[in-house]
Parts: structure tokens; C-alpha cells; sequence
């Protein structure tokens, strides 16, 4: 591997790392609070102990997606230099901000976490509200930033250098918006997903307990609305991407010459040496209908541009692929458990429907992985596209194989911990009935 | 001193005290709980995560402000840190992901493990070794040796920050956060045994801190002279050694007559003097020889924008930071600490 490929790979695998904590650190926030916002409003104490345990499991993801995101501030200076030389002066505004929206999020967590007997309940409620709009806006601004690398503004070149720096412009790209609102529903409904998932497959074996009842109907709330509103957010990504990065989107797509009428490929190999992409199911026009809302419409393919200024399409194509068809699954699935509460809520709790949300569990962070390699692999060969090319932005300092396997181990063993405590604290599940006079639980209390 | 460069320079100085007095100080938690042996030291860890758990997370948030407040306003300087201190701000970063996510495990678990256990570990000898990289990476932004005048370029010269002042400054820096730990974890027990440990741990870093300042100004002489002269050369150098040295005896005193908040209040004095020294003297450097905070800031309507953010979120902010100790901390900065 060349040193250029180490720090892709690095950066590559602590984003890939980091997204999966900031995800929770956006979505669980939202579920803890619906959770005790449920316990102020009926007393019931299954409530209660709901928020108070994904709250605790907030609590351990929220530190690695701390530390982590500490590692990707400083990472991005150390693999790439020349790319905050450049950008830091146009794009840092948006990190300071998240900076302090993380601030917000840290404390009221601290609140949140460690306040149940200090503060009063009304109090603690709204430091969790806080908490989730610190995380929310934390996600916001850090996206706004790669909404810039995808489509610059805010600046002008000379001799290689910005100026005429609008920071505002600069944050309010033409990307941003589409961006995060895709990325917002995105970790929405994949914490929901996952958190719905686990609460199925314990109440496949304790079908009874109300505590994974109600678990399964907050996360599936949060992360099915999300899912639902996913694909037309979706879909105003693919029209930007297709009018301002068009290259980008022939990678996605596996589009190789242009041609009016395009059809959407489902699946299929892109093959650069033969420049067509094998093996898809082709819908006539359908990447025409989809991209520009007409069916004639011509979609340029990457033959139209230089060689140099193509993404490998093959990599691009199938992320994009699995995020679709991930985020198509979740959609649908949303859909069938609003028919089965409207129908009869019980039938939620339905052997085949848990095992579907079981199985659909890891789908949502699945796709996000994909999303993310998605729009960073389909921006390729540049950093900031269009302005400077991934192999300019990086380090001089050489034998990144060592930090790269260095931090790899690291991150492998800090993945392995968190899920082994959080598996601990989801096996020890409570017993809840539906009476009100709840049978006691061992109440994990607050971590004093 | 109002130019926009110079205070954006002032606010990444003021992150870094806050972050030193709060965030080092949980660093310095950690090394007490390293250092804890015998019959006692299950009780020491215990407090000692207990007056992290809550805090440290939001404390550690300084060194991310001082971090994006220097790439967005000194983009050029950044480059170059990370550059040429690749290895030792790499260490850094794996002390913190070390210390903070074994902390949150070991805080996950610490009921059963009663305080002692793998993850406890892990905490507790990264908070040892991260303070000391933090404090190289500083002695060597001052030493003089990382040169920028042409294009961004690795030299693979470890002497650049392994040499003798970044070195003491490194374990200047473990002092420090030891010592500001010993003194606030005074104040948050009542329990006489618990106190009377931490209060010898306070004369042991004390000392060893004053030893550090005399060695580090004696290494400077020698190994930094640019920033020896500059140090030493101010109108303000004496009134501000005076000042250290005022607050280092009033500490020491406030301890003997064990008057714990009033010795809270002369070591945070003491190790912001020793900071703001630091940056009085450096200033204005941002590397030294050659980068200043004028020669490496962003453009005026960026740095305009960011103290325009950074003062929003300070507003915002300041509120809620007081609001989280005043739930947690305040039989602690009252002097009256809750009965274990």
C-alpha cells in the first residue's frame, strides 16, 4: 500500500468507527427523552427505568464517540495538512460551533446522567431535550463541512490559495442542506432500528414483558418516521448530486456512457476496462425519471469526463446499491408496523413481525456506513472537488502503516468492549407487567 | 491587542487554562488513582471517580475548542504542528481515547469491581503518560526548532520535541494536573483519613512542581534561549514571577493551615499564571522562529466570525458549565463536602 493509500485507509476506518457513536449520539438522546417524557406523563415506572438504562447505554457510547471525534480533529492535521492549510480558514467556523454544541450535549449528559435524585424531574426532562438538540446540532455542523468538500463555496482561488473567505457561505453550502437533513433521518432511524432490533429479539423469548413492549414502540416511532421520510430525502440528494456533481452520480449509478433516457441499474458490476456495468436489471429510463423527473432526460456518464476526475465506480456503485436497498427495506418495514398498530397493536408483538425487526436491526447502521463510503468514495480523486486532489491534501510524514494498524487494534478492542458491556446491561433485562403496581426490578441506579 | 489575530490567540490561550484547570485536573485524578496503594486506595478511587464521572467529558471539550479555534484562525500553524509533532500529538490522541473510554467502562462497571480492575488500570496509566506528550508538544512549539520557512515538509527529526526543555515541560505538565487534583480532592471528601492523603500528595506535587518550574527555566535558558530571552526580557516578567511565586506560597500555606478552598483557589492561580506566562512569552509566536499569529491567521472576515461564535457560545455556555457544578460540585466549592 502507498502511504497516500494508509491515510485513506486510517481515515477511512475512524470515520467508519466514529459515525456508528455519533449516530447514537444523535438518535438515543431522542429515545431516552420520549421514554421519560412517557414516565412524567402516566407514572408508570417502566418508563422510568427505560430512560434510565438507555441513558446508561448513552452514556458508553457517548464517551467513544467523544474520543473519537477528539481523534478525527486532530486527525484530519495530521493525515492531511495541506487540506486544513487550505480549508481550516474557509470551513473551521462550522467545527466551532459543533464544538460548542457538543458542549451542550456533555453537560447536559453529565445532568442527565448523573442528576436523577438532584434536579427536579421537570429539569431532568429538559436537560435530556437538551442533550438531543446537542447532539442533533452537533451532527448538523460537522456535515455542513463535508457538505463543503462536495460542493465548495464561500471563496475564491488565487494562486492556490482562498480568498475573499466567507465563512457563512462557506457553511451554507449549496450541499448543506440536502445533506444533513439526509444524514439527520439517517441516524434516526438507524439507532431506532437498532435499538428496535435488539428489544425484538429479547421479546421473542419474553413476550409478556411490557418493558421491551414499550421499548420496541418508542425506537420503532423514532426510527420508522425517520425511515419513511428517508427515500424523499433521498431522492432530493440523487437530483442535487445529478445537476451539481454529475460524475458522481454516473460512479453511483454505474453509468458509463451518456445517453438520454437512462435506465436505473439494480445491482450490476461496473467494469472499468470494458466501461459497462454488468449483470444489473435495468429499468428503461428509470435513472432519467428518477434523477430529473423526465424520462428523456440525458444523464452524462463518466466517459464524459477525464479519466483523471473519475471515482472507481465499482466500490461507489455497490455502497450506493446497499444503502438503497437497505434504506427501501427500513422504509417498508416502517410502513407495515404502522398497519399492524393501526389494525391491533398486539399484533406488533408478533412472532414473524419481531423477527423481521430482528433481522432489520443492523440494517440502518449498515446503510449508513454505505451512505457515508457513498459520498466520499464518489468525490474522489478530490478533497475538495474540483479544487484539490486527495493526493495534494496529504501528510509528508511517512510509515502511516504504523498509526493505521496502531489505532486499528485500538478502535477493534474499544468496539468489542462497548458491545460487551452493552450486551451485559441488555441481557439483565427487568420484568415489567402491564399493572400498574409493576413487580420490583433491581433498579441499576445512577452511577455514583 | 485588539486585532483579530491576537484574539483569537488569547481565546485559544483561555480554552487551554480552563482546560488545564478542569480537564488537566481529572488527568491528575487519574495519576492519585495510579499512585493509590495499601488499605486505603480502594476509598481513594472510588472518590476520585466520583468527582470525574460527572464533569470530565465536558472538561475535556477545552481542548477540542482550543483545537478548532486554532485550525479555523491559524490554519497554516496547525499544518505544521501536526506535521512536524506528528508523533507525539498521535500519543496524545491515543492517551485520550485510552483514558477517557476506559474511565467510561470502569464508571460503567465500578460498582462490581469496587474501584479497582482492568479498565481502572487503563485510565489510570493514560492519564500518566498523555499529560506528559501535552506538555512536550508545548515545550516544543517554544523550543525554536521546528522550522516553516519553505513549503510543508516532514525532517523525521525526533530531537525536534525529544529534547531536554520539551521533555521537562512534559512532566512540568504531569505536575501540574497531579497537583491540581491532590488540592481539589480535598474538597471533596470529609473523611479525615482520605483528606490527610490527599494533603500530603499536595505538599509531594507541590514540590515537585516548583522543582519542575526551576529545572524548566534552567533547561529554557540553554535549550530555548529565543523564548528564555522573551520570557525573562517583558515589562511584565517580574510582576508576573512575583505573582507565581506568591501563589505558590499562599498554596503551601493555605495547606499547612489546611484552609482547603483558599489553597483551591492559590494552586488554580499558580498553574493559569504558569500558562499565561507561557503565552506572554511566546506571543507573538505561534511557532517559534518562524510563524507568528500574524504571519499564519486566516482572513480578518474568518477570525471576525469566529470570535463572533466563540463569544455566542461562551455566553451560552458559561450559564450551563455553572449550572453543571453548581448540581455536582457545590458542597465541594463550598468547603463542605458531602459524608462519603
Amino acid at each position: 500500500m502507498t502511504e497516500l493509500a494508509l491515510a485513506r485507509a486510517q481515515m477511512a476506518m475512524l470515520f467508519a468507527f466514529h459515525i456508528l457513536f455519533a449516530v447514537a449520539g444523535m438518535g438515543m438522546p431522542v429515545l431516552m427523552v420520549i421514554a421519560e417524557r412517557g414516565h412524567l406523563r402516566t407514572g408508570h415506572p417502566v418508563y422510568a427505568e427505560l430512560a434510565r438504562r438507555w441513558a446508561k447505554g448513552t452514556s458508553v457510547l457517548f464517551a467513544v464517540g467523544a474520543v473519537s471525534g477528539t481523534v478525527l480533529s486532530f486527525e484530519l492535521g495530521l493525515l492531511w495538512p495541506r487540506f486544513m492549510a487550505f480549508a481550516g480558514g474557509v470551513i473551521g467556523l462550522p467545527f466551532a460551533l459543533e464544538g460548542f454544541a457538543f458542549f451542550a450535549e456533555a453537560i447536559f449528559l453529565g445532568i442527565y446522567l448523573y442528576g436523577w435524585d438532584r434536579v427536579s424531574p421537570r429539569l431532568h426532562l429538559a436537560s435530556g431535550v437538551l442533550v438531543a438538540v446537542g447532539g442533533i446540532l452537533s451532527g448538523i455542523f460537522v456535515v455542513t463541512a463535508n457538505a463543503w468538500m462536495n460542493s465548495p463555496a464561500g471563496f475564491a482561488l488565487a494562486d492556490g490559495v482562498p480568498v475573499d473567505v466567507s465563512p457563512l457561505a462557506a457553511m451554507c453550502n449549496p450541499a448543506s442542506l440536502t445533506e444533513t437533513i439526509h444524514m439527520t433521518l439517517a441516524a434516526f432511524a438507524a439507532s431506532g432500528f437498532a435499538v428496535a432490533g435488539i428489544h425484538a429479539i429479547l421479546l421473542r423469548r419474553d413476550r409478556e414483558n411490557l418493558f421491551h413492549r414499550k421499548a420496541l414502540e418508542i425506537a420503532l416511532l423514532v426510527g420508522g418516521i425517520a425511515a419513511v421520510l428517508q427515500p424523499l430525502s433521498g431522492d432530493f440528494n440523487a437530483r442535487f448530486v445529478a445537476r451539481n456533481q454529475p460524475v458522481k452520480l454516473a460512479a453511483l449509478e454505474g453509468q458509463f456512457e451518456t445517453e438520454r433516457g437512462a435506465p436505473l441499474r439494480i445491482g450490476g458490476i461496473p467494469d472499468v476496462a470494458s466501461r459497462t456495468t454488468r449483470y444489473a436489471i435495468e429499468v428503461p429510463k428509470g435513472l432519467s425519471l428518477l434523477a430529473f423527473h423526465d424520462p428523456d432526460a440525458r444523464v452524462q456518464g463518466l466517459s464524459a469526463f477525464p479519466r483523471d476526475e473519475w471515482p472507481d465506480p465499482l466500490p461507489v456503485h455497490l455502497a450506493f446499491q446497499v444503502m438503497v436497498a437497505g434504506g427501501t427495506a427500513l422504509a417498508f418495514l416502517s410502513l407495515a408496523a404502522a398497519w399492524r398498530i393501526r389494525k391491533k397493536r398486539e399484533r406488533l408483538f408478533d412472532r414473524r413481525f419481531l423477527a423481521a425487526v430482528a433481522i432489520c436491526g443492523p440494517v440502518g447502521l449498515l446503510c449508513v456506513e454505505a451512505g457515508w463510503g457513498v459520498t466520499e468514495m464518489g468525490r474522489q480523486p478530490w478533497v475538495i472537488r474540483g479544487v484539490m486532489r486527495t493526493a495534494d491534501a496529504a501528510t509528508p510524514v511517512g510509515g502511516l502503516l504504523l498509526p493505521f494498524a496502531f489505532f486499528s487494534i485500538l478502535y477493534l478492542c474499544l468496539g468489542v468492549a462497548s458491545v460487551w458491556l452493552l450486551r451485559r446491561e441488555v441481557a439483565a433485562s427487568p420484568f415489567f407487567s402491564d399493572g400498574a403496581d409493576a413487580a420490583p426490578s433491581p433498579v441499576s441506579g445512577e452511577m455514583e | 491587542m485588539s486585532d483579530p489575530a491576537t484574539l483569537s490567540a488569547v481565546c485559544i490561550l483561555a480554552s487551554l487554562v480552563l482546560y488545564a484547570l478542569f480537564g488537566g485536573a481529572d488527568f491528575g485524578g487519574g495519576v492519585w488513582d495510579l499512585l493509590a496503594r495499601g488499605p486505603g486506595a480502594g476509598d481513594r478511587r472510588r472518590l476520585i471517580a466520583g468527582a470525574i464521572g460527572p464533569v470530565w467529558e465536558t472538561n475535556h471539550i477545552w481542548l477540542i475548542v482550543a483545537i478548532v479555534t486554532l485550525f479555523t484562525a491559524f490554519p497554516g500553524a496547525f499544518a505544521v504542528l501536526c506535521t512536524d509533532l506528528f508523533v507525539p500529538l498521535t500519543v496524545v490522541l491515543a492517551g485520550i481515547v485510552l483514558r477517557g473510554a476506559a474511565f467510561a467502562f470502569h464508571a460503567y462497571r465500578l460498582h462490581e469491581e469496587r474501584g479497582a480492575g482492568r479498565w481502572g488500570a487503563v485510565f489510570a496509566s493514560a492519564s500518566l503518560v498523555t499529560p506528559v506528550f501535552l506538555g512536550i508538544v508545548f515545550g516544543a512549539i517554544s523550543s525554536g526548532r521546528i522550522r516553516a520557512a519553505g513549503p510543508l515538509a516532514f525532517t523525521g527529526d525526533v530531537g525536534v520535541w525529544l529534547s531536554p526543555f520539551p521533555v521537562s515541560v512534559g512532566f512540568l505538565a504531569l505536575a501540574s494536573f497531579a497537583y491540581l487534583a491532590a488540592v481539589y480532592l480535598l474538597l471533596e471528601t470529609n473523611d479525615p483519613g482520605l483528606r490527610e492523603g490527599f494533603r500530603r500528595d499536595s505538599f509531594r506535587s507541590a514540590a515537585a512542581l516548583v522543582f519542575l518550574c526551576v529545572l524548566t527555566l534552567g533547561l529554557a535558558a540553554v535549550d530555548a534561549r529565543d523564548f528564555f530571552r522573551s520570557l525573562t526580557g517583558g515589562f511584565w516578567s517580574i510582576p508576573l514571577a512575583a505573582a507565581e511565586i506568591a501563589a505558590a506560597a499562599g498554596a503551601i500555606a493555605s495547606l499547612a493551615l489546611r484552609r482547603y478552598p483558599l489553597a483551591r483557589a492559590f494552586a488554580a492561580a499558580q498553574v493559569s499564571l504558569l500558562l499565561i506566562g507561557w503565552g506572554l512569552a511566546q506571543y507573538p509566536y505561534l511557532v517559534r522562529p518562524d510563524i507568528t499569529v500574524f504571519s499564519a491567521a486566516a482572513s480578518p472576515r474568518t477570525l471576525r466570525f469566529l470570535l463572533g461564535a466563540l463569544a455566542a457560545g461562551a455566553a451560552l455556555l458559561f450559564p450551563a458549565i455553572f449550572f453543571l457544578l453548581r448540581v455536582f460540585k457545590w458542597e465541594a466549592i463550598s468547603g463542605s463536602p458531602r459524608r462519603p
